[in-house]
């Protein structure tokens, strides 16, 4: 049993849905960083997504690319990333997770990766550019260091890929809400509705809804839908409109609180 | 042994690294490629639009001043600067854009570097009534504003991507995105063997036609194979389609040119081969430009085609296999190929061209009077005259 599994079973317990934020590790610095995540935390997140910076970031709308970009101007390095989330795990008890495109895990090595990650207390990695057939290597070296390695099914996978993709899931499966980057327009009804009637009704794994997913009504709409529910760009806004200081920290915690009542009520 | 295998690896390289959203897509179009591959009508209309339209065969000519000046190997150029559009881009755009019509999808996008492949995938959109949008880094439309006025003119929507490092591998991304979200109506033309898989391996077949050509109109012209073919190497697209029907001629010496820039001490560069790294970037594992964290590094070269940080990974196992070799010229000694092949031929190669042209006084002693080498001239140099002006200063007056 790993920690998001317990985490999932618990909630699952209590009858609740999961609220999991995202931001983006150095922007615009760490140590900003580890007080916006013990924020979320407090605010009522169930779970936090925190993003590696990459230069290339392809699947990632234009919020997510500015918060790289500053990150990255600032000098953010994966080393010192990976130092933050152990300060962060030492005093956060929900479970941290990577986000990462695959380069910076290839470059660093797989297995030294992992190993620090590990150590790092993360629970688990998100790799959005490493689809099923690719992943093999990553999933053994996560396996080697306790890491779940979610895995992203989208509204164009098709049921024979769905069957295999949560066949390999560990913690949950990310449903990408939308053909789209993150941040983009999204109507649940429409896409994200279509994939899930796709999963087999006896699939085990949690699935959590995320892209686009912005407001508390789109949250709670979220939730009926899913077992959780992924905020990223919404936040990320939220703190680059506020001002990377106190406001930002405030604002953030109004926005997780509005986001964890409409998934928590759901 | 065919390469690439059926997940799009050539050895260790390659593969499949996007988002879950786009491999349907790529199943879709490899499938697709498998069914025309060996559709009689399918390459029937495609030799159609090769001949008339883009007026292939291209010639190989036979380089008598150029030959003579340098005092070494007999030279022959492939001219693919006299493609329709003036650069062997197009051999793909047809193709590709073909396919479009197969897959039943009206809208085409392409990321462009020089304009050379955005020019050839509007020419294509506009000749078979598809809908196309470019995307091109800020910087390259600068450096290249007579291409996005053609492109323009061609009907396509030119759009300018200002992220990262405002050039190619920026627009690719862009490009990807863009893809991701409209997968269910767009083709992502890419313009060169880079790129997920099945791309490196379609480009590359509709690239070939290029060394199949230059393999038969020798064989008529000298009555045997050349000892080396020479290629400039930014993703890679002109040299693989030279290279690849030569693979299995060992005799045949295979030498790539990559982007010095400034001189790869001074890290400003696009020499993924010959100073990269393993890496995976836009979908593929290959070599790369990258720090200590992986982070993908800015490119740099005159020429705007060449100012990639990445290379088609079909590249890095002819590497790794040694069955190419890669050398870097700089911006200045693609310059003087420049003006070498101008004053010898009257012909103004593309700056990319020009770096394939650099090493020829070398390799041309090397190879030796008796030996034959074959030089492919991927483009025409007047996109390239205001560049080049700039860049001579005083000496082009």
């Amino acid at each position: 049993m790993s920690r998001v599994d317990d985490a999932f079973r618990e909630l699952k317990g209590r009858g609740m849905k999961a609220l999991i934020p995202y931001v983006t590790a150095g922007d615009p610095d760490l140590d900003y960083t580890e007080r916006l995540v013990r924020t979320l935390a407090e605010a009522g997140a169930d779970l936090i997504e925190l993003g590696i910076p990459f230069s290339d970031p392809l699947a990632d709308g234009p919020v997510i690319q500015r918060a790289s970009a500053r990150a990255l101007a600032n000098g953010v390095r994966v080393a010192d990333i990976l130092g933050a989330a152990r300060r962060i795990t030492e005093r956060v008890s929900v479970p941290l997770l990577l986000m990462t495109y695959y380069n910076p895990v290839y470059h660093l090595g797989l297995g030294t990766f992992c190993g620090a990650a590990a150590h790092a207390g993360v629970a688990g990695l998100l790799v959005p550019d490493l689809p099923l057939e690719e992943c093999e290597p990553l999933r053994i070296q996560c396996e080697r260091h306790g890491l779940d390695l979610i895995q992203f099914l989208a509204p164009t996978s098709t049921p024979e890929r769905i069957r295999r993709i949560l066949a390999v899931s560990r913690g949950f499966a990310y449903c990408v809400s939308v053909t789209g980057v993150t941040g983009a327009q999204v109507c649940l009804a429409d896409q994200a509705a279509a994939l899930l009637r796709k999963i087999p009704p006896e699939n085990p794994v949690p699935l959590a809804l995320g892209f686009g997913i912005a407001t508390a009504e789109q949250a709670r709409e979220a939730a009926r839908l899913a077992d959780a529910v992924v905020v990223g760009s919404a936040l990320v806004r939220r703190v680059e409109e506020a001002g990377a200081g106190r406001e930002g920290l405030a604002a953030a915690a109004a926005l997780v609180r509005e986001l964890a009542t409409a998934v928590h009520a759901s | 042994m065919n390469m690439p295998d059926e997940g799009g690896h050539f050895g260790t390289w390659g593969g499949r690294f996007v988002p879950e959203t786009l491999m349907h897509a790529l199943e879709e179009l490899a499938a697709a490629y498998r069914e025309v591959q060996d559709d009689p009508a399918f390459q029937a209309e495609l030799v159609h639009y090769l001949t008339q339209y883009s007026g292939r065969p291209t010639p190989l000519y036979l380089a008598r001043r150029l030959t003579r000046e340098l005092g070494g190997a007999t030279v022959y150029l492939k001219r693919e600067d006299l493609n329709h559009t003036g650069a062997h881009k197009i051999n793909n755009t047809l193709g590709q854009a073909l396919l479009t019509r197969r897959l039943g999808k009206k809208r085409v996008i392409a990321e462009t570097g020089a304009g050379q492949h955005g020019v050839a995938t509007a020419t294509a959109a506009a000749l078979f009534g598809l809908e196309c949008e470019v995307y091109m880094g800020e910087e390259d439309m600068r450096r290249q504003a007579l291409n996005v006025f053609r492109m323009r003119l061609l009907g396509a929507k030119v759009t300018e991507v200002a992220s990262g490092s405002r050039t190619l591998k920026d627009a690719i991304n862009e490009a990807l995105r863009d893809w991701v979200t409209n997968v269910e109506t767009t083709h992502y033309i890419i313009g060169s063997v880079v790129g997920p898989h099945p791309y490196p391996g379609i480009v590359r077949d509709f690239q070939s036609v290029i060394g199949q050509e230059t393999r038969e109109q020798l064989l008529a012209q000298e009555g045997r194979l050349p000892d080396l073919l020479l290629a400039c190497v930014g993703g890679g697209s002109n040299a693989m389609g030279m290279f690849y029907p030569f693979r299995e001629d060992q005799a045949v010496r295979l030498v790539g040119v990559e982007a010095a820039g400034e001189g790869i001490e001074t890290g400003r560069h696009g020499a993924s081969l010959a100073a990269g790294s393993p890496g995976v970037l836009h979908g593929s594992l290959s070599f790369v430009l990258q720090d200590e964290d992986g982070q993908i590094t800015p490119a740099h070269s005159i020429s705007a085609g060449l100012d990639y940080p990445g290379v088609g990974p079909e590249h890095a196992w002819f590497k790794e296999t040694g069955r190419a070799s890669y050398l870097a010229v700089t911006d200045r000694e693609a310059l003087e190929g420049f003006q070498l092949l101008a004053r010898t031929e009257g012909i103004l190669p593309a700056l990319e061209s020009a770096h394939a042209l650099a090493v020829l006084p070398r390799l041309a002693r090397e190879v030796g009077p008796q030996g034959i080498i074959v030089v492919c001239l991927s483009g025409r140099g007047d996109k390239d005259v205001e560049t080049v002006a700039a860049a001579l200063g005083e000496g082009a007056r």
